[in-house]
């Protein structure tokens, strides 16, 4: 999205109910700032995603995509953390050998208490993709609401 | 090969079974998986020759569920995918009859007509040479110009699980399957995505490559679902074949047995296995040597994790695509 034209980038965040969704909340309640342009959509665990849900994403507008999960052996459903990793693992490899530039996709194991490294995170990532500019490579010029 | 197929066909059909075997198309080279039920059809139409390239397991999913028996012909990358399957618990194993049959390779109309030959209008099988019928005359020519791109890199001649075997039994090979992988991956992201591009955007969306996989036989697909936001058939934006060819090759990671049939199926010329093999390869360095269909036993490595997996920075930390 181009605004008084400096690029904003989208940024779609799957975040695990049960860790980097209440860390948001704590960088909320610690008046941590981060960029609008972060998108948080719940999910119930981070393998819950889908990998199409990362390229709908991408074709509906979003310039980066950031999966935020409880850390390796803190899921809440036990084990839900490490089938996601070995997947989106998997699939950022494919993304990349397909020419996808590899800094738009991010996994981040953030937990309910790291409030501050969410905030980091999220700030980070989002100069990074702005960085990149806008996602041409994945992108559906049908789904672009402009 | 071809009597002795057509005659243990003959036989297993007067045993009491269905037999699933191959017919002749339109055109010499398209041979068609078929199921015969009479003795007259199988002395008409039965065909066992160097183009009976299809991977028969697929069909066993429904043919072992109708009742009765069924006896298959299975080359050794179809006993893969059999095994495979039985490993989903899609196949009925004590319905399937399978007899083995040794696998020299099999041949390809892109290979013959890269070979420079023109008019094409049959061929026959000669052991090491094949015999190949032209507009200007009869040819011989060595069987390995004829072969296609999976048999030139074929993983193993070995047959598993069979009930019989129909020639030798063979080994598993070194094979050199992953060289084109590692040349795309040796390229920089443009060029990655330039030879992508130009690859994918050929697609046509008839979702042969779908429709052929042994693997990709779910009852329900997500390319089915009008509420997907991924099902149209027309590809009207750049990104459609994307997203479908992405899905579907992520969707049978840890599955495929890279027996090849998407790519031999693709009337665009899609080099699809490479995409397959990107995931075989991957999950071979990442998670141990894996072999889909070898055994029954070992779990997936999409269903299984270890503590110690890599993150998925290391795609980035590996600096260009290893």
């Amino acid at each position: 999205m181009q605004v008084n034209q400096e690029f904003r980038p989208t940024i779609a965040a799957f975040c695990c109910n049960w860790c980097s969704y209440a860390g948001a909340d704590l960088a909320g309640t610690n008046r941590l700032q981060y960029p609008a342009d972060v998108k948080i959509i719940r999910i119930p665990c981070s393998c819950r995603l889908n990998p199409l849900f990362i390229l709908r994403a991408f074709q509906r507008g979003a310039d980066g995509v950031i999966l935020c999960g409880c850390h390796p052996g803190d899921c809440h459903y036990t084990t839900g953390n490490y089938y996601a990793r070995r997947r989106m693992t998997l699939l950022f490899s494919m993304l990349d050998y397909l020419g996808i530039e590899r800094e738009r996709t991010r996994v981040e194991w953030v937990s309910a208490a790291e409030g501050a490294k969410f905030a980091e995170t999220m700030n980070e990532f989002v100069s990074t993709v702005a960085r990149l500019g806008e996602n041409r490579r994945l992108e559906d010029l049908r789904c672009k609401s402009e | 090969m071809q009597e002795r197929v057509k005659a243990k066909a003959i036989e297993l059909l007067e045993s009491g079974c269905r037999v699933l075997g191959w017919k002749a198309g339109e055109f010499f080279y398209d041979v068609t998986p078929a199921v015969f039920t009479s003795r007259e059809e199988i002395e008409r139409d039965f065909v066992f020759n160097p183009f009976c390239g299809a991977n028969q397991s697929k069909y066993l999913i429904a043919e072992s569920r109708r009742g009765g028996r069924v006896a298959a012909f299975l080359k050794p990358c179809d006993t893969y995918s059999f095994q495979q399957l039985q490993k989903e618990h899609r196949i009925l194993r004590e319905n399937v009859y399978a007899v083995g049959v040794q696998c020299p390779g099999m041949c390809d109309m892109d290979a013959l007509r890269a070979a420079g030959l023109r008019g094409v209008t049959g061929a026959e099988d000669r052991g090491e040479k094949l015999l190949v019928h032209t507009l200007r005359g009869d040819r011989e020519v060595d069987r390995s110009l004829a072969l296609s791109e999976r048999c030139r890199v074929c993983k193993s001649k070995k047959l598993l699980d069979c009930d019989e075997m129909i020639g030798q039994q063979g080994e598993e090979l070194v094979s050199t399957r992953f060289t084109e992988v590692e040349r795309l991956e040796a390229m920089t992201p443009e060029e990655r995505f330039a030879f992508w591009r130009g690859e994918l955007s050929r697609c046509i969306r008839c979702n042969a490559c779908r429709n052929v996989c042994p693997a990709c036989s779910c009852e329900k697909c997500v390319f089915d679902n009008p509420a997907s936001g991924a099902e149209n058939k027309a590809p009207a934006s750049s990104f459609e074949e994307n997203l479908f060819h992405i899905i579907r090759a992520f969707h049978v990671a840890g599955r495929c047995t890279d027996c090849g049939e998407c790519s031999r199926v693709c009337p665009q010329h899609i080099p699809l296995h490479l995409l397959n093999r990107k995931f075989i390869k991957d999950i071979n360095q990442l998670y141990g040597p894996y072999q889909a269909g070898a055994d029954l036993e070992t779990r997936p490595p999409l269903v299984d994790f270890q503590q110690d997996d890599p993150e998925p920075s290391i795609v980035g930390e590996r600096g260009t695509n290893p």
